[in-house]
Order: structure tokens, then C-alpha cells, then sequence
């Protein structure tokens, strides 16, 4: 998963870089691309796992649902002792594990009864795994169910380091913030944050941003903002009274 | 034919807020109308106002004065809200943000002319369009109910005199009765809304009716928040609880409004009150706008929320098909500022910033038990795309399930004033 976020990073900053060009805000990425995907499912899985309405196991289990679901824990199919051990000892599958199962299966559960020799190619695995990811919940119907993109990794993103600074930005980012914390700094349940200096703002996000401030809201919001877009918030609240 | 003046709601109050009073000699940047004054609506027109300091002309479109959130509806069935604490007008809309807001019903939209009809007479130019309608109800999803029968077995998702007509049936049922929810089929407003509601109904019941007893017929295999919720069952309302999954018929529901009856696989029930909640598709006008698809939602385009039918028009909310954020007011708040930024952009030249979304969705179990779940979202070229979420854990100390719950009421506090001001 690494190598293919170090891969698709690169190719977004080509992507993003273009897109600069063009005038136009640059796009997160999907994991791959479900269409090929197909392709990879049809020739090297179809075989031993069925998917979609009807599906039932086979020589594999059926792979609906397959994202969130513990690892060996399809009633009646029959899994390895190995697999049994690995979702008991808490093995979930979600994208990052399935890329390196199907990179190489042995490598994640030795004992596997899965014989396939792998995949090697990374954007073949991510576009297998998009591909796989259409059969498990939507996030819309049910909003925990595994995400189906990658973040931008914003502090590499050119895109938005060409905005370092911008008031103009800072004052825009606030929205998401005030959807919770009052513009007029009420704080009622959740803190105010106008008015703060600014280098206090900054460490505090920066400490959510590396998890060690634990609020799970905070750190998924803190987690995608880069350093200057953190910066720039700051700016803004702290002239806010 | 234009709109007189005249008809617009306090349009003196507007002339007085200088700082944002939108340009009435047509002199602004480009007029965007907005439809509909729920979370999407409301929150577009003010920061399309707001933002462009009176270089927009803004018009809001919705028919009722006083706007009942659907969030926090359910925490007033019961008993920890009052009615009148969730309602919210526009005056501040008008006063502060010069928002030309019009009380009428949108009747239709005239896409080569650009204009939107009024019930009222008359109709109203943009050069830009948000609609943002929120749902209608799918004929005849469960077999024995439409629109008519409301008043029997209320859906009470809009929120209103039908939330008041559901609180009522459940306090007036008989010591030991049944009420019986028919749950809709995905996707719909709000995911946990519906076992939420299972909950406000249990609190209300374990303090007027101990004895009575809740029945959830539900056509889907499994529901957000489910673990959370089913702990929740268990803990605080033991046995009172059914709930009733395709497995065991769930998705085979008729329903008698006459004679109060809710019949699951064959088997007719008699019950004492019923909320059903039916399959849902986008608020009509959109439909009227011709900007929806089979499914009766709109598709948009993810980065701005534009209609893929017409680029002039921007759907919001729930309304809107748009990938993986649920239909929620948090999702409409938070789609409703990208656009926002990107009509501006487009008709002012100011700069557009790239696409950002996020959504929390919190529910109450009791008195301080709150739970959440919520993620981030980012526009690829296919969809708005899930990149990262939370949700709260079973078995969480009383202390955390309270501090969640507080900060819901602080979110509260924060959207409403971030949509009315």
C-alpha cells in the first residue's frame, strides 16, 4: 500500500501540476480504476470466488461484504487452521491488507489454502481491489464502511502549496470549522476557537494532526490539512473576536 | 414576467443592511436563485451573500416561514428538545446578509429562458441555480400507504406537524401497545435517523407506557451504526425492542391505514401507532427541472456540485446523487459551501479553491448516551469518495458516551447559526 500511495502520489502531483495549467482544482484519486479491474477478476479470481446476487462460495469464499469483514468468518465455508487464527487474532480485510495478500497470499497467512501465485503489478492490485470494493457496503447507505479513495496527501500536493498563505483560503477552510465551532465563539459542547494566537492554534492542530490529541472529529479534520492550509487557519480565528 | 419587489419578504429590513444589500438595479455580478431554504439551501444563499459582499444578487425560494430541522427531530419525540427549539426563520438571512427571501412554492424551471416559475404568479431570473429540495416519497413503496394517509401513520421525515403528529400517537398509546416502524430502503435522508428514532421512542415509552412494545419492519440486511444501536436496545430498553430484518420478512410489508394493521409476510398485526418511512427520491422540483435520472435522484458533477444535465444548475443535499456522503444535513451544509465558492468563482472571477467535504452524523441511545460516526470526502472525476472516517466503539464509559452527546449540542448551535446566521 505504501508503494502504491508513493506511486499514485507521484502521479497525482503530475495530475495536479496539469491540472494548475488548466486553471482547475485538482481531483483526489480513486483506489483504481473498477473497470480494469474487472479485467484482472475475470482472468486470475472468477474462478474460485463468485461475486454479486447469487454469489455463494466455491473453492474460495463468495467476496460480497468483503471490506470490514473479519478475516475466516463465512458460516459453513471451510478456511485453513492459518486463516482461522488470523481473523481470531483480528485480521479485517480492507484495502490495505488486500493488497498484500493478493501480492503474494502466503506472505499475510502462511498456511493459506488460496494457491495463486500473486499479483506483482501495484495498479493492477489497486485496480482489482476498486473492482472488489463495488460488492461491499457504500458509504453512503452506511456512512463507517471502508473509504473507496485515497486521501491527497496534501503537504506534497503542489496544488495546494501554491496557495501557501492566502487569507483568502484560511477564510474558506473556516467553513468546515463552523459547521461545529461558533463564529461568534459560544461554546456549548464543543470549544470556541476565535481569537486564539496563532501559534497556540497551530500546535494544537498539529498535535491532532499527529494523533497525539486523541478526538477522533478533530484528527480526521487536522490529519488532511497541510501545514500552511493549519497556518492560514490560524491567521483567520485569530482575528476573529 | 419579473418579480415585483413588492413581494419579496422584508425587503426594507434588506435596504438597511448596507454592508451586503444585494445590488436591485441589477447592476451585481449575476443573480442566483436558490431553491429551497433547508441546511443546503439556506446555507448556500448565505455564504453566496456573505462572501461576495453584495456582488451577487441572491434569492431564496422556500414556502414556510418557520423551517423545522429534521435533525433534532427526534431528540424532541423524546422529550429532550421542545418543538420551538428546533424551528428557525430568515430573518437574519434578510437583515444581515441582504438574501432576497421569497415565500412561495417553485413550480417549475424554465432552463433555455433561465427563469423559475412561482406558484404565486410570476417568475424569477438567475444566471445561476441551486436546488436544494430535500425528498419526496417514492408511490407506492409500501403497498396501503400514500401521501393521504399521513395523518393515520405519519412518515414524520420532514420535519414538522408530522414529527408533533408522531410524538402524540406514541404518547396516546394504550398501556402495553405496539408501535411499529416501517424502515425505508437505502439510500435515504439520514442512515441512522430511523433507529435513532427507535431509541427517542423507547425513552418516551419506558417513562409513560413501560409495557409497550416496538416493532421495526426493515427491508435492508443491516443499517449504519448498527452494533451501536442494537447494545444500545439491549441496555437501556431490554425486551422492548424488535427488530424485524428481510430475513424474517421485513422486506414483505403492506400496511392498512384504516383499519391500523401492518401486515409482515402475510401475517396481519394490529398496531397502536405507525411511522412508515418509504423509499425516498429527490424533492420534486428537481424532477420538474428535468434534472433527474431513473433513479430519482440528480446526478452531479463532484468537484462543483453541477447538475450533469445543465451546468447552470447546482443540486445540493439530498437531492443529489454524488457518490458515498449520506444524504444528511451535515453532507448539505458541507457540499453547500464548495458550490457556494464555485458559483462565486464563476460569476465573480473569485478564486475557486479545490473541493473539500466532511460529515458527522451524531444519535442519541438515552439521557448522555451519544454516538457518532462521520468521515471525510474528496471529489474524484467519478464521485465524492470517502478518504477517511470514525465511528464510536460498543462498550465506551459513560464519560466519553456523554461528551459526545454535548458536543452534539454544540454542532447544533454551530450549523443552525451557520445556515440562518
Amino acid at each position: 500500500m505504501k508503494m502504491l500511495r508513493n506511486l499514485k502520489s507521484r502521479l497525482r502531483i503530475a495530475a495536479a501540476t496539469a491540472a494548475i495549467l488548466l486553471g482547475l482544482a485538482p481531483a483526489s484519486a480513486q483506489i483504481g480504476d473498477a473497470d480494469r479491474g474487472a479485467e484482472v477478476y475475470n482472468k486470475q479470481c472468477k474462478s474460485c470466488h463468485m461475486l454479486g446476487e447469487d454469489a455463494r462460495n466455491r473453492v474460495g469464499p463468495h467476496l460480497n461484504g468483503l471490506f470490514g469483514r473479519k478475516a475466516a468468518s463465512i458460516e459453513g465455508y471451510r478456511y485453513s487452521k492459518d486463516m482461522q487464527r488470523a481473523g481470531a487474532d483480528g485480521l479485517v480485510w480492507q484495502a490495505e491488507q488486500l493488497d498484500v495478500y493478493v501480492t503474494k497470499p502466503q506472505a499475510l497467512v502462511t498456511g493459506t489454502r488460496m494457491s495463486f501465485r500473486g499479483i506483482k503489478d501495484s495498479e493492477k492490485r489497486a485496480d482489482l481491489i476498486a473492482f472488489l470494493r463495488a460488492y461491499s457496503d457504500s458509504p453512503q447507505d452506511i456512512p463507517e464502511a471502508a473509504p473507496t479513495a485515497d486521501p491527497t496527501e496534501h503537504d506534497v500536493d503542489p496544488a495546494i502549496l501554491a496557495i501557501v498563505g492566502d487569507p483568502e483560503y484560511g477564510e474558506y477552510l473556516s467553513g468546515e470549522c463552523t459547521t461545529c465551532h461558533q463564529a461568534s465563539g459560544a461554546d456549548q459542547g464543543i470549544p470556541s476557537i476565535t481569537g486564539w494566537p496563532q501559534e497556540d492554534f497551530v500546535v494544537v492542530m498539529q498535535a491532532y494532526k499527529s494523533k497525539a490529541r486523541p478526538h477522533p472529529v478533530m484528527r480526521m479534520i487536522a490529519g488532511r490539512l497541510s501545514d500552511e492550509e493549519i497556518a492560514g487557519l490560524a491567521a483567520y480565528f485569530e482575528g476573529v473576536e | 414576467m419579473k418579480l415585483n419587489r413588492r413581494t419579496f419578504i422584508g425587503t426594507a429590513a434588506a435596504a438597511t443592511a448596507a454592508l451586503y444589500a444585494p445590488n436591485v438595479l441589477s447592476q451585481a455580478a449575476g443573480r442566483v436563485v436558490v431553491i429551497g431554504g433547508g441546511t443546503g439551501g439556506a446555507t448556500a444563499a448565505r455564504y453566496l451573500a456573505k462572501d461576495s459582499k453584495g456582488a451577487l444578487d441572491v434569492t431564496l425560494i422556500e414556502p414556510t416561514r418557520t423551517y423545522y430541522t429534521c435533525f433534532f427531530s427526534n431528540l424532541y419525540i423524546g422529550g429532550f428538545r421542545d418543538f420551538a427549539s428546533i424551528g428557525h426563520n430568515y430573518g437574519k438571512l434578510v437583515s444581515e446578509y441582504g438574501v432576497n427571501v421569497v415565500h412561495d412554492w417553485a413550480t417549475g424551471v424554465d432552463r433555455d429562458a433561465k427563469t423559475v416559475a412561482l406558484a404565486g404568479g410570476g417568475s424569477v431570473p438567475y444566471d445561476r441555480l441551486v436546488i436544494s429540495p430535500g425528498i419526496d416519497f417514492v408511490d407506492g413503496a409500501v403497498p396501503g400507504w400514500d401521501l393521504s394517509a399521513q395523518n393515520t401513520m405519519p412518515h414524520a421525515y420532514k420535519a414538522g406537524s408530522q414529527t408533533q403528529l408522531l410524538k402524540s400517537q406514541l404518547e396516546s398509546m394504550p398501556e402495553g401497545g405496539v408501535f411499529a416502524m416501517v424502515a425505508p430502503p437505502n439510500p435515504f435522508r439520514c442512515p441512522p435517523g430511523p433507529y435513532e428514532r427507535i431509541c427517542m421512542a423507547a425513552h418516551l415509552l419506558k417513562e409513560k407506557n413501560p409495557t409497550a412494545k416496538i416493532m421495526v419492519i426493515d427491508p435492508k440486511p443491516k443499517f449504519s451504526k448498527q452494533a451501536l444501536f442494537q447494545e444500545g436496545w439491549d441496555t437501556h430498553y431490554s425486551g422492548m425492542i424488535e427488530w424485524i430484518g428481510p430475513d424474517f420478512g421485513g422486506d414483505k410489508v403492506e400496511v392498512r391505514p384504516d383499519s391500523m394493521e401492518v401486515v409482515v409476510d402475510g401475517e396481519a398485526m394490529k398496531v397502536d401507532a405507525c411511522n412508515v418511512i418509504p423509499k425516498q427520491k429527490a424533492g420534486r422540483i428537481a424532477e420538474l427541472a428535468g434534472v433527474t435520472n431513473d433513479a430519482g435522484w440528480a446526478p452531479v458533477v463532484p468537484a462543483t456540485f453541477q447538475s450533469k444535465a445543465d451546468e447552470n444548475i447546482h443540486v445540493l443535499g439530498d437531492a443529489s446523487q454524488q457518490g458515498d456522503m449520506p444524504k444528511s444535513g451535515f453532507s448539505a451544509n458541507s457540499q453547500a459551501k464548495v458550490a457556494a465558492n464555485a458559483i462565486r468563482g464563476a460569476l465573480t472571477g473569485s478564486k475557486v479553491f479545490p473541493a473539500k467535504f466532511a460529515n458527522t452524523c451524531w444519535s442519541l441511545i438515552d439521557t448522555n448516551d451519544g454516538v457518532k460516526v462521520g468521515a471525510s470526502y474528496e471529489a474524484t472525476e467519478e464521485k465524492v469518495a470517502k478518504t477517511d472516517g470514525f465511528i464510536s466503539q460498543t462498550g465506551e464509559d459513560a464519560a466519553l458516551r456523554k461528551q459526545t452527546y454535548e458536543e452534539s449540542l454544540g454542532w447544533y448551535a454551530g450549523i443552525t447559526t451557520d445556515m440562518f446566521g
